[in-house]
């Protein structure tokens, strides 16, 4: 099989993978990175969201040759020496999760999305989380997080 | 109120580890050895079984086993099982047929299971079951649930021949007859109310891991209700006795219902560890939970209202045909029964109610209990009959209401239809509902609208709900084969932290922050030194698990119970310390204290005093932890009104959500965060089935067609606004914190505001749900 070799939450990581192994198994079931998680096999829940080079990525629609050599950060690395990252802190603060299994990919995504539109409006988050499925919070909550978490962000 | 007691905002103890990615789900647990499932899966909706080839499976790369039905038949595993009896209106039993966990001659559903192929790795298991060879007959397929018990309709068990499990009846068929008959106004609607796929976002998954040194399985499982999954499986098919099974339901994403049943694969899974003596772990994809996810509702109902000339509701009849797909899910049977027919009544006086469902087998996804559960098919039927009787008769549907909103002062209210009411503020919640939404300010808004173009309309839906459920003995003369009750333990240790372990289950509520949050305030220990303790039947009581709102009513009323056991052994411990009477001791707040003195104790030190007890009560055993179990001695009844506000664009057909107001009385409020949050999450689970999901099978081959999420459509952030929620507390007056549930609300009072809104605006009641900007295109075009 071949190897694949990239840097993951800061560390080198190298796996031996199939041709079809995804990036999101890769991550989960070689590197043991739990917190990115599978909740469909179309590409629309977003529940895998990662970052690869700084962009949101749907961790199941990239084969993880495809990678070689990226910079992979995952939920697990986001919190710095234990501090969580302020768009975590907005999630926790505003109650955006409930079953968490979302959350991981939520987040991410929530990251990016104000990278690219700082300080967003409501309809803007509503519009450019159409990537996202949650089931618990009606979106109510993660919305008014995300706001939060980007004037910090911004801030 | 304590810091982080009852009614405090607390942030959540989950949130921590699941904004880490340090939660643990099911498929986030992996055994050492562990093989991998692949289900093969019947391809057509109704087929008889002639034969099935697994040697080519068998033979190929990484296989350790491949099993069909008739291999768990001779091993003696027990189908699944159907565990409420409910009564023919002739006084037979309900028909339920076998339901094999893997088939045995026959197919009834796409994604019924066929075989299992176990492998070394999840993708040599899958690539081997492609290579298992069925021989298939197809036969035609019943999906209609309106013409399922119709002549020449495809028969699905062979012993049932107008595919009816039961036809069932509730309250005075006569005194309506009499009524409508008399009516000055009889509103009729017939209404479908739409199949929901419940799509928590994890998928079901499932580990069996047998230990040949104790022969015992662990069972790690994504679960509502762990205990009850073992005594399923022990009891009925035959996995292992109860002591030798321990079922494991840790983080578990999501279950609105659908992850109560017990199900194929985790029934395989367990059996098949032992067979292949390695663990075995399956985890669906999107699409098995589609096909194989036990759906909601799916009912045909045609119902009557009558009125008298001043409003007033005289009698309501309503005949519904239920689908309950090919096989008796766990729970199936008393959805659209003792969860639905009891309903009807509302909020309403109603004098006269007569209730009859059929249940129907169709060749489709068994169906079952979903977020709601039988309430929501009842409101949404009520409520939108009430409206359309607003309309018809010329009065505004907020004052017809009023007119007929059993007062606060006739508690406890009997309905015609068992259920005995026990508080409500129904009046006060409606006035309240309509000052949040502005509703004297919809006439100019939907003016300004329709110089924009739009058009507007404003829906109410006054809808309540039976939850805690339940008491042992009332669902036990109703059918049910199982207790209602809740378990709970509450453990000081000796450093004074305290655990708590609940029979309830959480997959999203936040147990372990509102549990906290009651012990806190009960034993006045700090909320960060109280960690609560859920999903393993290893530890802590037996419990019932966690659906129909009933984890704060019932599983935090057996805490409740324990923390009071505590506090009575406390009273005697600090009387022997303080050199005190018993009957002097009060306490508060966590502080023993000897009345009118400054003597006193901390709870802390009471428990410390039982753990090392050197001067200690005579006779009075060591320790500091209690046991309770709490069987309520009635259901609760939260109640409320939401008020949908709608705009639809007439030449596309698209309605958005403008506006969205809801008021609920759940009772005293733990947390009114998480209370608030259950509300969103329902509320849009209520917006989904109203104008965006849809459970369809092709008509001619039974093909499940909304199988994915491109094809079923999930409501999004932009396809919900931001809500309005607040909270009238009326307490529950039969249970210790007066609480009443809040899980469901949302679910169960959305989609009649929704639709009365979209309906107001269209100026047409004929449209069914999902108001699809097709269908509301094409209504419009033929109003």
């Amino acid at each position: 099989m071949p190897t694949v070799s990239l840097t993951v939450n800061g560390k080198a990581a190298s796996a031996e993978v199939e041709n079809r192994t995804l990036l999101v198994q890769l991550l989960r079931e070689k590197l043991g990175l739990t917190g990115t998680h599978v909740g469909c096999d179309t590409s629309q829940c977003g529940a895998c969201v990662v970052h690869i080079d700084g962009d949101a990525v749907k961790s199941c629609t990239v084969l993880a040759l495809q990678i070689e050599g990226a910079n992979v950060t995952t939920i697990e690395g986001l919190a710095t020496d234990g501090e969580l990252h302020p768009m975590q802190e907005a999630f926790r603060d505003n109650h955006a999760l409930q079953c968490g299994f979302c959350t991981p990919g939520m987040v991410m995504a929530a990251i990016d999305l104000v990278n690219k539109n700082p300080n967003p409006d409501e309809r803007t988050v509503r519009r450019e989380l159409e990537g996202n499925l949650c089931r618990c919070t009606g979106y109510h909550n993660i919305v008014k997080a995300i706001i939060a978490g980007g004037q910090v962000m911004g801030g | 109120m304590a810091e982080n007691g009852i009614g405090a905002r607390s942030l959540r103890k989950e949130d921590a580890r699941f904004l880490r990615g340090t939660g643990n789900y099911v498929d986030d647990i992996n055994r050492p050895g562990q093989a991998y499932a692949a289900f093969v899966r019947s391809p057509h909706a109704h087929a008889r079984i002639n034969g099935t080839d697994t040697s080519k499976a068998a033979a190929a790369s990484g296989v350790v086993g491949v099993f069909t039905g008739d291999d768990l038949a001779a091993d003696g595993v027990g189908g699944l099982i159907c565990g409420w009896m409910v009564t023919d209106k002739n006084g037979e039993n309900m028909k339920a047929p076998p339901h094999p966990a893997l088939a045995q001659g026959k197919v009834n559903y796409v994604g019924d299971h066929v075989a299992v192929v176990i492998a070394d790795s999840l993708a040599e298991a899958r690539d081997a079951a492609e290579l298992v060879e069925v021989d298939y007959e197809v036969l035609p397929a019943n999906v209609d649930t309106d013409k399922a018990d119709a002549e020449g309709t495809p028969r699905i068990h062979d012993d049932i021949p107008d595919n009816m499990s039961y036809d069932w009846e509730l309250g005075d068929a006569a005194a309506v007859d009499e009524a409508v008959r008399n009516a000055a106004h009889v509103t009729t609607l017939e209404i479908v109310n739409n199949r929901l796929i419940p799509n928590a976002i994890e998928p079901r998954a499932a580990i069996g891991e047998y230990d040949p040194a104790s022969d015992g399985f662990t069972l790690y499982t994504t679960s509502q209700n762990p205990h009850v999954a073992r005594l399923v499986l022990s009891a009925f098919c035959a996995i292992a006795p109860e002591h030798k099974l321990r079922v494991v339901a840790p983080d578990v994403g999501g279950g609105f219902g659908s992850k109560i049943f017990i199900y194929a694969e985790e029934t395989v899974c367990a059996w098949a560890s032992r067979k292949v003596r390695r663990p075995v772990k399956w985890t669906a994809d999107r699409s098995e939970s589609f096909m194989s996810d036990a759906h909601g509702r799916d009912h045909v109902t045609r119902a009557e209202l009558a009125l008298d000339a001043d409003g007033g509701f005289t009698a309501l009849r309503v005949v519904t045909k239920a689908s309950m797909g090919a096989y008796l899910s766990t729970f199936a049977s008393c959805v659209p029964t003792y969860l639905y027919g009891t309903l009807l009544a509302g909020q309403y006086t109603t004098p006269a109610i007569y209730c009859n469902v059929k249940a129907l087998f169709t060749n489709t996804a068994p169906v079952d209990a979903y977020r709601g559960a039988g309430r929501p098919e009842a409101t949404y039927l009520l409520e939108r009959l009430v409206e359309v009787a607003a309309r018809e008769t010329g009065r505004d549907p907020a004052e017809l209401r009023r007119k007929n909103f059993i007062p606060p002062d006739a508690f406890p209210y009997t309905t015609p239809v068992v259920l005995a009411y026990d508080s409500g503020s129904y009046e006060a919640v409606l006035d309240k509902a309509c000052g949040i939404a502005d509703y004297k300010g919809f006439a100019g808004r939907k003016e300004e609208a329709r110089q924009r173009g739009r058009l507007r309309g404003i829906g109410f839906s006054s809808y309540i709900e039976a939850c805690g459920i339940a008491p042992s003995a009332a669902v036990g003369s109703l059918g049910a084969g199982v207790g209602l009750w809740e378990g709970a333990q509450v453990r000081f240790n000796p450093t004074g932290s305290v655990t708590v372990f609940t029979g309830s289950h959480a997959h999203g509520q936040g147990h372990e922050t509102t549990f906290a949050q009651v012990v806190a305030d009960k034993l006045g220990v700090d909320f960060d030194n109280i960690e609560v303790v859920h999903g393993d039947t290893d530890k802590g009581p037996f419990g019932m698990g966690t659906y129909g709102s009933r984890s704060i009513a019932v599983g935090g009323s057996a805490i409740v119970s324990a923390c009071d056991k505590l506090i009575e052994k406390g009273r005697k411990i600090a009387a022997h310390t303080l050199e005190a009477s018993e009957s002097d001791i009060e306490y508060d707040g966590g502080a023993f204290s000897v009345a009118g003195t400054d003597r006193s104790m901390s709870m802390g030190e009471v428990a410390f005093a039982a753990y090392v007890p050197h001067n200690y009560p005579e006779g009075l055993e060591p320790g500091f932890e209690e046991s309770a179990f709490y069987d309520p001695v009635n259901f609760t009844f939260p109640a409320g009104t939401q008020v949908c506000e709608v705009e639809i664009d007439p030449d596309t057909g698209e309605v958005e959500i403008v506006k969205f107001s809801a008021v609920d009385d759940v009772g005293t409020v733990i947390n009114p965060t998480i209370v608030e949050g259950q509300v969103h999450g329902g509320v849009t689970q209520g917006i989904g089935q109203a104008v965006l999901e849809n459970g369809v099978y092709d008509g001619d081959t039974g093909q499940l067609v909304s199988g994915s999420y491109n094809d079923y459509t999930m409501p999004r952030a932009d396809d919900v606004p931001a809500y309005d929620v607040e909270m009238y507390e009326t307490p529950c007056p039969h249970n210790p914190l007066g609480v009443k549930g809040c899980g469901e609300v949302g679910a169960i009072a959305a989609p009649p505001a929704v639709i009365n809104a979209i309906t107001d605006a269209l100026g047409t009641e004929n449209i069914d749900m999902p108001a699809t900007p097709e269908r509301v295109w094409q209504a419009l075009a033929r109003a």
